[in-house]
């Protein structure tokens, strides 16, 4: 490496300068988040919800995932333990215990939130999740490569990982039955529920609707909407009677969860310069010691 | 410095702890196909709680850190251009390859799909800090292939004998050879700046990974300068790395120690070692995280390692004076930088990390930790292997042979 004119050396580290900021005005076209007025969304009221886990079943039904028949949903024991939503369940409902009225314990349904700002869309590596115009966040199976930086980002716990399958595991999570509402179906679990405690719908309305619920009966609900602001908003949106950090929900900003990830590697990546401008100065670094050390050979002798 | 050249080292390949390590790397390898057949769940402790285990934060996260020794070592000797320490580029240079090529192979075993592993390359998602590590892992790992190119073709150009029916291919080989040396030659800048710039990006990047956990992570790690420190403590533990491997090395090998070369090294590392030690203290004093470390936990306990065993004491030998007589203080000294760095690369994907919903907390299960030391045996027997039968190591020397670089045609 040692001959080298000056000339060749600015002219291949220029070629390499170009190439890179190349890349990178390609890189950034390739994120869309697209967010429809008209999107839709999910209230699910704990207080109406009876716990009848007829929702968890017809959500099974509905994406082809084993299920007991649906008189087994009956049984209430399986309450004694808080659930997760896992790659055979994609939804669960679990069970506390009501401060006000011990006769009505709490139900409180969970699946994924469909976040406005999904952290999962963020994180991916080969951007295999899409928020879609109807809201639901959805993942698609022929780009994932299995590496669940998704699991590790979520600031929900949900996407789910299927670590008994060998050949081709699969991420799990609710997809808002995001091929049941494109035919105009709503999606299973709310078809199914027999008290409507949740409600499908444009979520614009549904907040308008829950604010009108909490402005009609203070005495019943929490002053606040888990959903509406939480993580920058997300398309399923809860009341309560009870606050929501009892009933196990997380405690979460309004900022959208990737937030600060998204600033930091933006900026160490702002149009490619810092790294170019680390590569000229090397270069410069490089070629002037280079010099000095030519220029001591030549004394020495 | 006249009569010491890098060359292969001849002695005999199998010794009693290259036959433990060989015993560790097939134990480990069992393992792994076990994971093939049966899937991730059946080897590992993984579960939707925890997503990542040691496989990623050993295998991949602390060995890109720990192969740091290779892009520190080429600042200072090609581009510094400090030509004393020559000496310890190759074998860092080696360590880095091997490391890297170890970190793919660690990613393909901890992947759901490997055989989609190719998807980064069209799939792009410039949001994603994954996939700017991917990218450029994937990137670096070619340069140093291609930095370590010339390195084969000194010890093959004249000397290709190919066995049985392929000798009719030895001379094109040998002339593809003596291509790839000429064009390397004149481009090998283009690829040294390139390495240092790559892994200054995915080194700190590596450290933006955990910032999207936000609150799942304990805020005695959780922080924004996460890539800082990252970088930082990559910088700091590539020299001590190289004066550890040389150590060993020289031993393992029965050659003299390059203790002059290594304390060099060595009173850089304080410098280093103390702008990371000043960042972290920082931090933690700015985002006020020692209250922490008040309260006896798991993490306050790991976090106190971490910083004491890895950082602080090390600093302090590293500072003494009288290091370069004394390659023993040096060598732990060394050790135990590169001990903080894997604790610290630990301490930030595993102990930080508790989900909302954790059941239990996690831990390596023996087909992990066996898959994980089996990969570290099979690193050490491949670079003895290489230090045999390739230039790598300098020795004195005193072979009566003219310089042969292309004097011979075979």
């Amino acid at each position: 490496m040692a001959k080298q004119s000056r000339r060749d050396f600015f002219k291949t580290t220029a070629l390499i300068g170009s190439a890179t900021v190349g890349l990178a005005n390609s890189a950034k076209a390739s994120q869309k988040n697209a967010l429809s007025e008209d999107r839709a969304g999910v209230l699910v009221d704990t207080s109406v919800c009876i716990g009848c886990r007829k929702c968890e079943w017809a959500c099974k039904t509905v994406n082809n995932l084993p299920t007991d028949p649906l008189e087994v949903y009956q049984d209430r024991g399986v309450f004694k333990k808080h659930r997760r939503p896992n790659d055979k369940a994609l939804t669960v409902v679990n069970e506390y215990p009501n401060t006000t009225s011990e006769k009505f314990p709490i139900n409180v349904k969970v699946q994924c939130m469909h976040c406005d700002k999904p952290t999962c869309l963020s994180a991916c590596i080969v951007g295999a999740f899409s928020k879609n115009e109807n809201g639901s966040v959805v993942w698609d199976t022929h780009k994932c490569i299995g590496c669940r930086y998704c699991m590790v980002a979520c600031p929900f716990q949900i996407p789910a990982f299927e670590y008994e399958e060998a050949l081709k595991p699969d991420i799990k999570k609710c997809d808002f039955c995001f091929e049941r509402t494109a035919k105009g179906k709503i999606p299973g679990c709310v078809e199914i529920c027999p008290v409507e405690a949740i409600t499908y719908g444009r979520r614009e309305d549904l907040l308008e609707a829950a604010k009108e619920k909490i402005k009609n009966y203070p005495n019943r609900y929490v002053n606040r909407i888990f959903g509406e602001h939480e993580v920058g908003g997300t398309s399923w949106l809860y009341l309560s009677n009870r606050q929501f950090e009892e009933l196990a929900f997380p405690k979460l900003g309004k900022d959208p969860a990737p937030g600060v990830s998204e600033a930091i590697q933006h900026g160490i990546f702002a149009y490619f310069v810092p790294p170019v401008a680390l590569y000229a100065l090397l270069g410069g670094v490089m070629w002037l010691n280079k010099n000095k050390k030519h220029t001591d050979a030549e004394n020495e002798s | 410095m006249e009569n010491h050249k890098p060359a292969p080292v001849y002695t005999k390949y199998f010794t009693p702890v290259v036959i433990v390590l060989s015993v560790l790397a097939l134990n480990g390898i069992l393992f792994l196909i076990a994971r093939f057949v049966l899937g991730i769940g059946a080897v590992t402790n993984l579960n939707n709680q925890h997503p990542w285990g040691i496989w990623i934060a050993i295998d991949v996260a602390a060995g890109v850190a720990l192969a740091a020794g290779g892009f520190t070592t080429a600042a200072l000797g090609h581009i510094m251009h400090k030509d004393q320490y020559h000496s310890v580029i190759r074998p860092a240079l080696l360590t880095a390859a091997l490391g890297y090529t170890f970190v793919a192979a660690s990613v393909m075993i901890d992947l759901g799909r490997p055989y989609f592993i190719w998807h980064p390359l069209l799939m792009w998602n410039g949001t994603s800090v994954l996939f700017e590590v991917g990218i450029c892992v994937m990137i670096y790992l070619t340069v140093l292939y291609i930095e370590f190119l010339p390195i084969v073709t000194e010890r093959f150009i004249g000397r290709v004998n190919l066995p049985g029916f392929l000798k009719k291919f030895n001379q094109s080989l040998d002339k593809l050879l003596r291509v790839l040396d000429k064009g390397l030659e004149k481009t090998m800048f283009i690829f040294i700046i390139a390495g240092v710039v790559l892994s200054c990006l995915h080194q700190s990047s590596l450290g933006t990974l955990m910032v999207i956990a936000g609150p799942k992570m304990h805020p005695l790690w959780q922080t924004p300068i996460l890539p800082l420190l990252f970088l930082l403590s990559a910088i700091s533990v590539g020299f001590p790395m190289v004066i550890m491997e040389s150590l060993l090395t020289s031993r393992s090998f029965k050659l003299k120690p390059e203790t002059p070369i290594l304390a060099n090294l060595g009173s850089m590392v304080a410098p280093l070692l103390g702008i990371y030690l000043a960042f972290k203290i920082g931090d933690m004093v700015i985002r006020q995280t020692f209250v922490y470390l008040t309260e006896i936990t798991t993490e306050s306990v790991m976090f106190t390692l971490e910083m004491l065993v890895g950082v602080i004491i090390p600093l302090r030998i590293f500072l003494s004076r009288g290091l370069s007589k004394n390659p023993l203080a040096l060598f732990i000294a060394s050790v135990m930088v590169v001990f903080g760095v894997l604790l610290n690369r630990i301490n930030n994907f595993l102990v930080a990390y508790t989900p909302p919903y954790e059941v239990h907390s996690y831990f390596p299960s023996f087909g992990e930790i066996s898959v994980t030391v089996g990969f570290i045996a099979l690193e050490v027997l491949l670079f003895r292997f290489f230090v045999i039968h390739l230039p790598i190591v300098s020795v004195p020397d005193t072979s009566t042979s003219p310089k042969t670089k292309f004097s011979i045609r075979g």
